[in-house]
């Protein structure tokens, strides 16, 4: 594939490594001197001096026959118009941005953004699973975030722990996947597991009906810490 | 006419005045307050420091019942994210972008939001003006 990246900072220097590694065609376009030449003695000469929002820069590297564009300046304004340009006036068939701005994903998406990569959506999530009294944990979003795949260690103390899956009183649209006991083994979910205290239970749910199947999931348990 | 101005620089501020001296209600914002130095001691809108891009800064500036949103920051790109926040999120009735690149103006302008780019008018004042 030939695939352009706007913005040579350090998530587009690893992607176009990690692209080129896998023999894509790729070319980085950054505005910055010192970044570029940076990149072109690391990774070759694959870096074009430049603003990837500009037609002209897009058209001199002959963006009409790329089959992806990936913009992660740090501005999301700057991915959002790279973006477009790319689409509109070059009809590249897929396009991905990165967001600074959690809130901007509807939007980009609208705007005919094909991917959103928001990195501080990311990062939370990480720390999220790392907190103690966070359960619940958002693994993967799908169908443009309505239906979210997450993962439920149950509690030590919990009231859930010695009952069977079919005893519980799940909230609508969810649907269990997998159980993986604290051993690591993995089950298919069926009525009759009896779940046992730190099993992960990794579920689909829509976004609201995540703290209802959490609270199914963990019943009444003492919170740690309070 | 209620009307939501992004950017206070030489044209924003000047629009702005322009508009509040013939009676519409005008908000402007703009990142710095410095900004607002533009604006004369008889302006009688709201100038709103914060950030356009977002949307609470643009809720309290009252977009959801704004008539106008017009973008005049320094950054293209700035200015036409702002814009297509403006209609597509909120559905101004009338959005407005000042686009110095003319590629970019044309193409947003095909688009559908409405665009003006100072480059290409100006240029064209003045080749005239060489040629006349």
């Amino acid at each position: 594939m030939y695939i352009i990246v706007i913005g040579g900072g350090q998530s587009g220097y690893y992607i176009a490594r990690t692209l080129l590694k896998s023999s894509h065609e790729v070319v980085v376009i950054e505005h910055d001197f010192l970044r570029s030449a940076v990149i072109s003695e690391q990774l070759g000469n694959i870096v074009v001096r430049g603003d990837g929002c500009e037609a002209t820069t897009l058209e001199d590297i002959g963006t009409s026959r790329a089959d992806l564009l990936i913009a992660v300046t740090g501005d999301d304004e700057d991915n959002l118009v790279a973006c477009q340009v790319a689409k509109h006036r070059f009809n590249v068939p897929r396009t991905i941005a990165r967001l600074k701005n959690p809130r901007h994903q509807g939007l980009f998406k609208k705007l005919g953004v094909d991917v959103t990569v928001s990195s501080t959506n990311l990062i939370l999530a990480d720390i999220k699973k790392e907190l103690p009294d966070n359960p619940l944990c958002s693994l993967l979003s799908i169908k443009g975030g309505s239906l979210e795949v997450v993962n439920v260690i149950i509690p030590p103390d919990s009231t859930v722990a010695g009952k069977q899956l079919g005893e519980l009183d799940l909230p609508r649209e969810s649907v269990i996947c997998m159980i993986v006991s604290k051993g690591g083994g993995t089950q298919i979910p069926h009525d009759d597991i009896v779940l046992a205290a730190e099993d992960e239970i990794v579920a689909i749910t829509t976004s609201e009906n995540e703290i209802a199947l959490q609270n199914a999931l963990i019943g009444n348990h003492k919170r740690e810490g309070k | 006419m209620k009307v939501i101005i992004m950017g206070c620089g030489r044209v924003g501020g000047r629009l702005a005045t322009l508009l509040d001296g013939e009676g519409n209600k005008v908000v402007i914002i703009d990142q710095n307050s410095y900004s607002f130095r533009w604006l004369p001691s008889s302006f009688k809108g709201i100038a709103q420091v914060g950030n356009g891009l977002d949307e609470e800064t643009l809720k309290k500036a009252g977009i959801e019942t704004a008539d106008v949103f017009v973008s005049t920051t320094q950054g293209d790109n700035r200015n036409v994210m702002a814009a297509q926040i403006a209609k597509h999120v909120f559905n101004v009735p009338r959005v407005v972008s000042r686009i110095y690149d003319p590629i970019r103006e044309e193409m947003y302008s095909t688009l559908g939001i409405e665009t003006i780019s100072p480059t290409k008018v100006g240029a064209d004042i003045l080749q005239k003006l060489i040629e006349d």
